[in-house]
C-alpha cells in the first residue's frame, strides 16, 4: 500500500505538515478558523520531532498487523481491508487510549478520542505531503529508500 | 551593550488576526528575528537583524507577515544621504572594510533599458516560432579562418574543440564555498537537462558532481584551488579567471569558517584555513604570460578542451580582449560591473568597472576591426534580468550570456545582499547544514529549467518578430537595436542608431 515516508535529510522543521494536517481535519478547512475558532479544536495527526539541525515528521505506518487495532477494546480502531488504512471510528472510540499504549511508533495522540493519521482518506491526497515545501514527505508504495 | 548608531532597515508586520502561532517563522529565520512570548501564546519579532529575505513571509501558512521599509527620517541632505552616514557609523564601530553581497544596487544607467528591438512589418515577414523551426543552438569555440575539405566534403585538418549548447544561456561561476553544494548541484542538473554549462567557480569540483562533468566549466583562478589533472580533463571547458565584474582588480577571500571538510577537500586546502585568492595570478603579468598558461592548460588536456579567459569589464576592455584572443583564448568572458558576487568590498563593487553593454560593444567592434572576431567566442556576463537583455546582448555581439543571479532567484534568492554573512535563509550562500538542506536539488533544478525554457521561448519569439530564424543571424546584428535617450557618444560606443533613425 502507499504510505507517507519522511526524508529527514530534507526536513526543515517548519512543521507546516502539522498545520495542514490539522486544517485538513477541521470542519472549516480554513487554517485561521481551524486554529482559532473551532470547538473542539482539531489536531494534527503527525508530529514533527527534533530541531532545526535534525527533524523528522513521524506519522502512522499503517502496519500490516497493527497493534493498535489488536488492543482496541471497542472495535473503533480498524484496518480497512481494501485500502490498508488504519483509522479510528470516532463514534465508537471511548478514549481509553489502549491503542496509544501499544503503538510502537508513538503515532497516536490523545483527544476526546484517539487521534491518528487516516492518510487523508476523505480526499485521497495526504495534506502533509501536498504542502511540504521541501518534498521531505513522499507518498509512495515503495520504501523511502527505494523511491 | 553599546549604542547602535544605525536605525533598523525593516519592520516586520504581523497580522495577529491571521497568525496562528505555528512558529514556522520562529524556526525559519536564521537571523532569529521572531520569537515566542507568553509561553508560546504569541509570536513577537525584533526586526533589527532582519534582511528582508522573505523566508518567513513566503513560508507563513496564513500569509500573516509582511516586511516593510522602516521609516526613520534624517534631516534632509542631498549630500549626506543616510546611507553614507550609516556606513560611516558601521565603520566607526568595526574599523573594517565594508562588505556586500550580490551586484551593485546603485542606480547607474542600465543600457539594456535604453535599447529597443526591431520587428518586421510589410517589407519582410516575421516568423511564427510555433509553426516554423527556430534555431537557438549556440556553438562556442575558436572557428578556423577557413574550412578545407576533400572532394567528398570531409574536413581536412583539425577543427578546434567546439561546445554545442542548446541555448545561448549558461550559468556563471559560483564556487562551492560561496554557494552550497545543493545550489551547485541544482545548477549542474539543470545544465545537463537543458544542454548548457554550469561553472564551478574557483572552488574545485565536489565528487558528488562527477555525473555532470560534461556540462562543467572549471575555473583556474589565482588561488589555483582544486586544480589537478582530472579536474581539467573531466571538464567541458577550462576558464582562466582573471577578474570578476563585481570586484575587478582584487582577489577573493573565503573565510575559514566556511571551509568545512567538504570545501577543504574540493579546494585542496586545510580545513578551517582562509581560502585567499591573490589579486593577480602571480604567473601572469602580461599577455605573453597569459599565453603560456593557456598553452599549458591545452597541453595538459591534449588540446581537447576550449580554454576561456574571464576578465572584468574595465576601462581598456577592448584592447585587453584583443590581447586575450591573440594569446590563444578560444573563448573570452567579459563580466560587467553589475555582476553578482558572494562577497565584495562595497566600495569596489559600487565604484569599479564599467557596464557590460559598453564593454561588450567595444570588444566586439575591436575584434571585428582587427579581423579576429571569429577566432574567439565572446561571453557576456554581469546581470541579465530577462530574456530581452539576452537578445540585446547577442545583437551587440555576444555569443552567449553567463547568468547567475537569475537562476539563484529562481531557487529562492531574494537579493537581500547578505551572502557574505553565510546565513542565507534559502540555503544558497551558506554552508550551514541546517540551512543548506532547505534547498532540495530535486525541486530547484526543475525551477531553474522552467526559467530557462521560458526564456528560450521568449528569445525565439523576439527573433521571430524580427524575421530572424537562427541566433547566428542575430549575433552582432546591431541593426536590430535602436537607442532611446542616449547621447551621440553612447550610441557611437554601442554602435547603434537612435530610435527614429
Ligand atoms: S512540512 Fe515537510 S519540511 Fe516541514 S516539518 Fe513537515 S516534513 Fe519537515
Ligand atoms: S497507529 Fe501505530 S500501531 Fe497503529 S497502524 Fe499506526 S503505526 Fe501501526
Ligand atoms: S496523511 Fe493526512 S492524516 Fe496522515 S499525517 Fe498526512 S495530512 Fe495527516
Ligand atoms: S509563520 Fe505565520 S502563522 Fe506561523 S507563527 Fe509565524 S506569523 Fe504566525
Ligand atoms: S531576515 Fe528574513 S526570515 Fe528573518 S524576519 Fe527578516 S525576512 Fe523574515
Amino acid at each position: 500500500m502507499k504510505r507517507v515516508y519522511a526524508k529527514e535529510e530534507l526536513c526543515l522543521n517548519c512543521r507546516l505538515c502539522e498545520v495542514y494536517c490539522k486544517t485538513a481535519h477541521s470542519h472549516s478547512k480554513d487554517i485561521v478558523t481551524a486554529y482559532k475558532k473551532e470547538e473542539p479544536a482539531p489536531s494534527a495527526r503527525l508530529r514533527v520531532s527534533g530541531d532545526n539541525h535534525l527533524s523528522v515528521a513521524i506519522n502512522c505506518r499503517h502496519c500490516e498487523n497493527p497493534k493498535c487495532v489488536e488492543a482496541c477494546i471497542t472495535g473503533a480502531m480498524t484496518k480497512d481491508k481494501a485500502t490498508g488504512i488504519v483509522y479510528v471510528n470516532e463514534s465508537k472510540c471511548i478514549g481509553c487510549m489502549s491503542c496509544l499504549a501499544v503503538c510502537p511508533f508513538g503515532c497516536i495522540q490523545t483527544g476526546s478520542f484517539a487521534v491518528k493519521c487516516d492518510l487523508c482518506r476523505e480526499t485521497g491526497e495526504p495534506a502533509c505531503v501536498k504542502n511540504c515545501p521541501n518534498r521531505a514527505l513522499v507518498y509512495t508504495a515503495l520504501g523511502g529508500e527505494q523511491e | 551593550m553599546s549604542v547602535n548608531y544605525i536605525p533598523r532597515r525593516f519592520d516586520i508586520v504581523r497580522d495577529n488576526e491571521r497568525c496562528v502561532q505555528c512558529g514556522c517563522c520562529v524556526r525559519q529565520c536564521s537571523n532569529e528575528c521572531h520569537y515566542f512570548a507568553e509561553g508560546g501564546k504569541i509570536v513577537l519579532a525584533d526586526a533589527s537583524a532582519c534582511v528582508a529575505c522573505h523566508r518567513c513571509v513566503d513560508l507563513c501558512p496564513t500569509s500573516a507577515l509582511s516586511i516593510q521599509k522602516h521609516v526613520c527620517d534624517y534631516r534632509e541632505n542631498a549630500n549626506w544621504a543616510p546611507q553614507y552616514q550609516q556606513e560611516i557609523c558601521r565603520q566607526a564601530q568595526t574599523g573594517g572594510v565594508l562588505l556586500s553581497g550580490m551586484g551593485t544596487p546603485k542606480p547607474y544607467p542600465i543600457y539594456w533599458d535604453k535599447m529597443l528591438l526591431n520587428a518586421s512589418q510589410v517589407t519582410n515577414p516575421s516568423i511564427d516560432p510555433l509553426r516554423e523551426p527556430m534555431e537557438i543552438r549556440t556553438i562556442l569555440g575558436r572557428k578556423p579562418r577557413q574550412l578545407e575539405v576533400d572532394a567528398a566534403g570531409n574536413p581536412l585538418g583539425e577543427m578546434p574543440p567546439q561546445i554545442i549548447l542548446e541555448t545561448p544561456i549558461i550559468f556563471s561561476a559560483m564556487s562551492f564555498g560561496s554557494i552550497s553544494l545543493n545550489a551547485q548541484k541544482s545548477l549542474a542538473m539543470a545544465a545537463k537537462n537543458l544542454g548548457t554549462l554550469f561553472n564551478t567557480g574557483e572552488g574545485g569540483l565536489h565528487p558528488d558532481l562527477s555525473d555532470y562533468t560534461d556540462y562543467a566549466v572549471v575555473q583556474v583562478a589565482s588561488g589555483r584551488f582544486g586544480v589537478h589533472k582530472d579536474y581539467l580533463e573531466n571538464a567541458r571547458m577550462i576558464e582562466i579567471k582573471i577578474g570578476q565584474g563585481a570586484k575587478p582588480g582584487i582577489g577573493g577571500h573565503l573565510p575559514g569558517e566556511k571551509v568545512n571538510v567538504e570545501v577543504s577537500n574540493a579546494r585542496m586546502i586545510p580545513e578551517g584555513s582562509d581560502a585567499i585568492s591573490p589579486a593577480p595570478h602571480h604567473d601572469i603579468y602580461s599577455i605573453e604570460d597569459l599565453r603560456q598558461l593557456i598553452w599549458s592548460l591545452k597541453q595538459a588536456t591534449q588540446g581537447k578542451k576550449p580554454v576561456s579567459v574571464k576578465i572584468a569589464a574595465v576601462h581598456n576592455v577592448a584592447a585587453i580582449v584583443s590581447g586575450c584572443a591573440r594569446a590563444g583564448a578560444d573563448i573570452i568572458a567579459i563580466d560587467g560591473f553589475r555582476g553578482g558576487t558572494g562577497a565584495a568590498p562595497t566600495r569596489i563593487r559600487d565604484n569599479v568597472g564599467i557596464p557590460i553593454e559598453l564593454a561588450l560593444a567595444a570588444a566586439d567592434a575591436r575584434l571585428r576591426d582587427e579581423g579576429i572576431r571569429s577566432e574567439v567566442s565572446l561571453l557576456a556576463a554581469g546581470s541579465f534580468r530577462c530574456s530581452a537583455d539576452i537578445v540585446k546582448a547577442i545583437a551587440l555581439g555576444a555569443d552567449a550570456c553567463y547568468c547567475a543571479s537569475a537562476p539563484l532567484i529562481a531557487m529562492g534568492c531574494h537579493m537581500c545582499q547578505t551572502c557574505h554573512t553565510g546565513k542565507c535563509n534559502w540555503g544558497i550562500a551558506t554552508q550551514r547544514p541546517e540551512l543548506t538542506k532547505r534547498l532540495n536539488p530535486d525541486i530547484m533544478h526543475e525551477r531553474v529549467e522552467n526559467l530557462i525554457h521560458a526564456w528560450n521561448h521568449e528569445i525565439k519569439e523576439m527573433m521571430g518578430g524580427m524575421g530572424i530564424n537562427s541566433i547566428d543571424s542575430l549575433r552582432g546584428n546591431r541593426l536590430m537595436l535602436r537607442g532611446i535617450g542616449l547621447s551621440e557618444k553612447e550610441l557611437q560606443i554601442l554602435g547603434i542608431k537612435h530610435a527614429g533613425e
